[in-house]
């Protein structure tokens, strides 16, 4: 696939401030759930660390939320000043989960305003109930914006003629073939990245030295967050994936670079794609068409079945998908490792590789998460919307718009640069002290 | 009422309580940029973030809900106003992340150059914001994707004075709302030997800045007036036409806000200040109804009648949602600390 300069910048820009968004609008869907938890157990016990967990939890939370609500207004204005024809032509298609997305946001950003501002104000109780819209909302806000995407990979719910949109069934559009798949296997996603990217902060403070109940609580309760979806997501992701063959039989090739059409597919794992093959990769013979069809005779599509200009850039396709699977089963079996020895002995394992190997767990998480979407978006490629719009079709033409790029990648190096370390200096002006009493907890200010 | 214009309504209500509502967050920001040094100075800055900490996310929504509503009901005018806009959309982008990411910041650790990029992005973002407006409303986005000029558009008289005129407005509206905030905390925190409570320095800060950016938004909205004259004459006939009313109204409310502030009446000249701005706000809508583009009404710009019927219901079933626990935000917090 060859790609002209001024295609080039647009994709970048997008895909570059999607994919940093995309980072907190996970910690934006799981985080308050971790926080509730941690309140809801401080008030049931009454035992003041998981109060100062959930405190402590909240203001991290008003920070990456902020953050993260500007990080996605952004995204709002790219969809029309960089695919302004995206916009113009189905607009009225995949316009309605956006709006119900607005609703979501706005319940979301009043309750939060309501949670953290009025942690004083109101009683312990109405208190933890002024969090729930926050997680219901949070979840449904993710749902909408994500079925759009499913659209974009699953195009229904309307009849063009002439090149011309004449009919639409919204709800149709919204609930599309890719939905059920696309929004689940996100959604467990964010929590994985929630649970995992928290656990990772403990660890590193554990791995210094600070092996108080405090830091064990809190790493205990994030990994368990992460350890639970994780077993579900490969599932949920083995359905993602049927989908995928099923809907986009290219994009399944691209995933596994695969280039003839054939029985007894083999299942692809490493190496390189480089002109039409597939180098260096190990083979499990039949695997992949046992995988889809249970059977070894079944037929998998490859990618010459259309012409080369029709396949997405494969080599990135694979790549990207054996990160996520790789990355995916290695968050699997720390999840085990950790469920097993809280099952078995009612502790965590004492060894200091398993500390590391949490201390990795949230950028492996975030990667995986970030590779997952590589694989959706750039294998969907050559098409915006799949089959019928082709992403060159759909950017906006007006002179000077891919100085965008530079402008907003310095702008978000300097905001990731300046968030972490806002984050980093919250977690120390504030020192934990080695066992929380009670008057740390009350006294512990959120805003 | 066709669903179309029904919704156009729902849109438009949704700029006005933009205007009103983050247009006095980001007022808020500019008074921060002039408050100068010192303790006082400071004391003034904190009574803005503890004013505005609570809302200005449930506020800032209000732009997200608009550009949604846009793009889902008036598909064609979204992607014509986004494509020929796209340098002031950019510019309105990196006020958006410099306002809300450094107030985030400036609240969890205490730096100066978060407080610095907190106030500039806020005088900037109004700014682009009302140069858009000022493009639009002067007829230079024409329907199309990048169909206009890509600097034409928006540097232009009407565009620059649309720009000056939010910025007015949004510090105008601010430096009101402030006024009575600060009136209320000096009733809960003046000693009780002194209840003159308007004596308090904070209050009498405020109100002359109140007074100063009400003339300074009455002189150029007048000024907006002779320059579309000249420059958008579709638009200066609509609204010495149809929309003379609410030209009329909007002078008369932000007069009446002046002698309310002076008069100490904080709560009655919060009402007229924001009748002011809604005003104009509206004059513009009525003025060019049902011209949303050059050469694009309403009727050949809304998106097909099956999506605007559930965009309807939604919206409707949202607003359920939506209105009560709006009003319980901004009920709690304007309440005082028990």
């Amino acid at each position: 696939m060859v790609l002209a300069v001024a295609d080039i910048a647009p994709r970048s820009q997008m895909g570059f401030s999607l994919g940093w968004h995309i980072v907190l609008a996970c910690l934006g869907v799981g985080l308050p759930a971790l926080v509730l938890f941690a309140e809801w157990r401080g008030l049931r016990t009454g035992d003041p660390v998981y109060r100062l967990l959930a405190r402590r939890w909240a203001r991290a939370l008003g920070v990456l939320f902020a953050v993260g609500a500007v990080s996605g207004t952004i995204l709002s204005f790219e969809m029309g000043q960089l695919w302004s024809g995206l916009m113009d032509h189905y607009g009225s298609v995949i316009g309605l989960p956006f709006a119900i997305e607005g609703f979501a946001f706005f319940i979301e950003a009043i309750f939060l305003g309501i949670y953290l501002y009025g942690w004083d104000r109101l009683s312990p109780r109405t208190h933890l109930l002024a969090g729930l819209p926050i997680v219901v909302a949070g979840v449904l806000s993710a749902f909408f914006v994500v079925t759009a995407n499913a659209w974009m990979n699953s195009p229904q719910g309307f009849v063009e003629r002439n090149g011309k949109v004449v009919a639409v069934d919204p709800w149709k559009a919204i609930f599309n073939k890719a939905t059920w798949p696309e929004t689940t296997h996100m959604l467990l996603a964010a929590i994985m990245v929630t649970g995992f990217v928290t656990a990772s902060v403990y660890a590193v403070a554990m791995l210094r030295g600070r092996n108080d109940a405090y830091h064990r609580l809190g790493l205990r309760l994030a990994l368990g967050l992460g350890a639970l979806a994780a077993p579900v997501q490969v599932v949920v992701g083995d359905w993602a994936a049927r989908y995928v063959a099923e809907d986009q039989p290219i994009k399944l090739a691209a995933m596994e670079g695969l280039f003839r059409t054939g029985s007894h597919a083999d299942l692809s794992i490493g190496g390189v794609y480089l002109g039409d093959s597939l180098r260096g990769a190990l083979h499990i013979p039949s695997g992949l068409s046992l995988l889809v069809h249970f059977n070894a005779d079944g037929v998998i599509t490859g990618l010459s079945t259309v012409p080369a200009a029709l396949r997405p850039p494969v080599a990135i396709v694979h790549l990207a998908f054996d990160t996520m699977v790789g990355l995916g089963f290695g968050l699997l079996a720390l999840g085990a490792w950790f469920g097993w020895t809280a099952w078995l002995r009612h502790r965590l394992p004492r060894t200091r590789w398993f500390l590391r190997a949490v201390a990795v767990s949230g950028l492996a998480a975030v990667v995986a998460m970030e590779a997952g979407w590589i694989v959706t978006e750039v294998g969907r490629q050559p098409w915006v919307v799949y089959g019928l719009l082709k992403t060159s079709a759909a950017v906006n033409p007006a002179p000077g718009v891919g100085w965008g790029l530079p402008v907003l990648l310095a702008v978000y190096a300097l905001l990731t640069v300046v968030l972490v370390a806002v984050l980093r200096r919250m977690t120390r002006d504030i020192p934990v002290p080695v066992a929380p009493q009670e008057a740390d907890a009350e006294r512990y200010a959120v805003v | 009422m066709s669903a179309a214009t029904l919704l156009l309504v729902v849109i438009w209500c949704s700029v006005t309580a933009y205007a009103l509502l983050a247009g006095a967050d980001f007022g808020a920001g500019i008074w921060d940029l002039l408050a100068g040094s010192g303790p006082d100075a400071r004391r003034r800055r904190a009574l803005m973030e503890h004013v505005i900490g609570p809302v200005w996310e449930a506020n800032h929504v209000w732009l997200i809900f608009v550009l949604v509503l846009l793009w889902t009901c008036f598909p064609p005018v979204f992607s014509a106003v986004a494509s020929t806009l796209w340098v002031p959309l950019m510019l309105v982008a990196l006020g958006v992340i410099g306002r809300g990411a450094a107030f985030a910041f400036r609240k969890a650790v205490a730096n100066r150059a978060f407080g610095v990029t907190f106030a500039v992005s806020s005088l900037v973002t109004p700014f682009f914001l009302g140069a858009m407006a000022g493009a639009i409303a002067s007829d230079r986005v024409p329907p199309g994707i990048a169909a206009g000029a890509v600097l034409g558009s928006w540097l232009n008289p009407s565009s620059l004075l649309t720009g000056a005129l939010a910025v007015s407005a949004c510090a105008f509206l601010a430096a009101v709302y402030l006024t009575g905030d600060a009136h209320r905390a000096a009733l809960h925190t003046g000693e009780p030997s002194k209840p003159a409570t308007d004596d308090h320095p904070d209050v009498g800060w405020f109100r002359r800045r109140a007074l100063a950016s009400g003339v300074l938004t009455g002189a150029l909205s007048l000024a907006g007036l002779l320059v579309t004259r000249a420059d958008a004459p579709a638009l200066y006939h609509g609204l010495t036409h149809r929309a003379w009313l609410l030209v009329v109204a909007s002078a008369a409310a932000g007069l009446a806000a002046l002698v309310l502030v002076a008069a100490r009446r904080y709560l009655a000249a919060r009402a007229a200040a924001g009748l002011a701005v809604a005003a104009i706000v509206w004059g513009w809508g009525i003025a060019r109804y049902p011209q949303l583009l050059p050469g694009m009404p309403v009727d050949q710009a809304h998106a097909l009648p099956a999506t605007l019927h559930a965009t309807a219901i939604a919206v409707a079933a949202g607003l359920v949602l939506l209105v009560p626990s709006l009003a319980l935000l901004l009920a709690l917090f304007q309440r005082d600390r028990a």
